[in-house]
Order: C-alpha cells, then structure tokens, then sequence
C-alpha cells in the first residue's frame, strides 16, 4: 500500500471528513488521494490561516477537519493557531511536510526548517516528525490523541519519509 | 447611517440564522445588540470570519451568515475565490464596506479608495453579489436568506463607531453554547 494511500485511509477510519490542503509537491499524492476519496470534501485554500479558518467552521459544524501544508505555512499562521484554534481549543491534525531536512536540494527551504521545531515547540503543539516509512505506523495514534485532547497537533513528514524529492 | 445602526437594524433577521462575526467592534456590537448562543464571535484572528463562516456552512444545513469589513476581506483577498468556486446554497457573507479600519480608528480601507469589493467579488466568481446601501441591508439579506442561494452582500455605509465594553466571555463558553446551537 502507498504512503499516501494509508495516510488517508487513517483521515477516513478516524471520521476526517473535511480536509483544506496548500499545494506541496511532497504531498502531491495525499492531496490527490483525498481529492479521490468519497468520504472527503476536499477544499483547497489560497492561504493557510484561511484554511484554519475554514477547518474551525467545519468543526463547529461538526465535521472533522484537517489541514495538509508546507513548514513555512507555520511562519504564516501562528497568530490564526494562537488566537483561533488554540483559543477556542479546537483540534486539528496539520500534516506537514517539513521541507529543508536532509535530501533538501532548495537551499531557502532550510531557512524555515531551521525554525519549525522551534516556533511549534514554542506555541506548545505537540509535534511528531515522520522520518522512516515505518513512522507512519503512528499516525492513527496521533490523530485520535488530537480529537482526544482538542488541540492543533503537528505532523512533521520530511524528504526521507517521502523517498526522496524525485527528480526534483 | 454606521455600522451599529445596520447591525440594530437587522438583529431581528439574525437572531434566527447562524452568525459568525467579525473580530474587534462588530462583534462587540452585536453581543451588546442581541447576544445569543448563535452567534460565534470573534476575538481573535482578524480576517477570517468569512472562511469560518464558509466551513460551517458547507459542513452542516443550516443558514450562516459571516458579517465581514471591507478591512478584514482585504486581509484575507484569497477567501472570495475559495467562495466562489465551492457553492454553499446556505451561506451568505455580509460585507460591511465603511471604508475604514473601524476597530483600530477609523483609518483608511483601500476599499474606501479605487477598491471595489463587489467587483472583486465577481471577478473572483461569486455568481450573486449585491451591493446596497446602508438603509437597505435587512430588506437585501432577508431576499438572500430567502432565496437560499450563496449571496455576497457589500453594504455601503458610513465610517463611525459606537463606545462599548469588550467582550469578556470566555472563547470557549461562546464556541461551545454556539456548537449546541448548531447542533439542536
């Protein structure tokens, strides 16, 4: 089975229903899984805080969101996870991938990467990092911890996780 | 005609629908107005609510009305294609255009200036958008609701702010009271 294929099959058996994705071509795949997955409605967002904010009507409505986006996506919506997911102690499971790790050819990327753990750790989100394929294994784990506990949980994937960046 | 006297104009029709509103004065407004567990006010995060509101909207059956700025839609521009390109026949974003940044002191909107919302509005691809005047805004929302299709409205009023307290609920008292209201 494909990375990408468990991953959403995880979304779907924990009653993800409602997933705002911001293009990443590491991600690509899940995108296009949910994008082809009944059980999803799958809205992209121009912006990640828009997107928070689209997954924050849905739980309210009671759907269970999720967020798919790029690291840098954690410079852009800090005040959005501070003053509306954490605030009103929302979940939202934020699968990430963590751009400028080991395998990174994008010398930029690293210089957000050098700052993710930091800014995550700094607003008190838990945050677990994908680094093997067999790190996956967790991530029905960690999805039910964040509708357990209502808050926004950080899944790091980086290029080691993914194979590599391809051709990239 | 300013922005509270639209909001006390129209609380009658709100107070029916769900309400997601505006960070800062129009939230403050409208809890002074008619405070009610179906209305989600916003503390925090300026520029969202019309992207809350559109979640909500497409996750469940009920009417949602955002009641926005034309400030806050500046600062989120990227919401109106996401709007326009996934129909919500039970939405209906309420723009209140004063031209001015109302909660931060009346500062100058670009909306104010050469910007027309409703226009960018059409651009981006929201098939109904009406623009109204101030005095109009309940008759044009009570048409929209009833008319049970997704409504861009731009209300043109005048700039100006009323004196009142903040909101000091909690944020998730008014979230929680909100979801039980969504829910019943």
């Amino acid at each position: 089975m494909s990375i990408s294929k468990k991953i959403v099959d995880d979304f779907i058996a924990n009653d993800i229903s409602f997933v705002t994705t911001v293009p990443c071509k590491q991600l690509a795949g899940v995108i296009e899984e949910v994008e082809d997955r009944d059980e999803i409605f799958h809205i992209p967002s121009n912006k990640e805080d828009e997107g928070m904010g689209l997954c924050a009507g849905a739980f309210m409505g009671g759907k269970r969101p999720a967020i798919i986006m790029q690291n840098t996506a954690i410079g852009v919506t800090i005040n959005t996870l501070a003053t509306l997911t954490q605030y009103y102690r929302m979940p939202l499971p934020m699968l990430i991938s963590y751009r400028g790790e080991l395998r990174e050819p994008v010398a930029c990327q690293v210089e957000m990467a050098v700052h993710t753990k930091a800014l995550l750790n700094q607003l008190s989100i838990p945050t677990y990092h994908f680094h093997k394929e067999s790190d996956v294994d967790e991530l029905d784990a960690i999805l039910k911890y964040t509708f357990m506990c209502n808050k926004p949980v950080a899944i790091l994937t980086d290029a080691s996780f993914w194979g590599g960046y391809g051709d990239q | 005609m300013i922005r509270s006297e639209i909001l006390r104009d129209i609380a009658p029709i709100l107070r029916d629908q769900l309400v997601v509103c505006n960070i800062g004065l129009p939230s403050q407004e409208l809890h002074m107005i008619d405070d009610n567990a179906r209305n989600f006010y916003m503390l925090g995060t300026m520029g969202l609510s019309s992207s809350i509101g559109l979640g909500l909207a497409l996750s469940q059956p009920k009417t949602v009305i955002s009641i926005d700025g034309d400030g806050s839609v500046l600062t989120n521009l990227g919401t109106l294609p996401t709007i326009a390109n996934n129909v919500a026949d039970n939405y209906i974003l309420l723009i209140i255009d004063n031209g001015s940044y109302g909660s931060t002191g009346d500062q100058p909107t670009y909306a104010g200036k050469k910007t027309k919302l409703e226009a960018v509005a059409a651009a981006c691809g929201c098939e109904n958008v009406v623009t109204c005047k101030a005095e109009d805004t309940g008759k044009v929302l009570q048409a929209a609701i009833d008319s049970k299709q997704m409504t861009v409205i731009v209300s043109k009023c005048d700039s100006g702010n009323i004196k009142l307290p903040v909101i000091t609920m909690d944020p998730v008292v008014i979230r929680d009271r909100f979801m039980t209201a969504v829910a019943s």
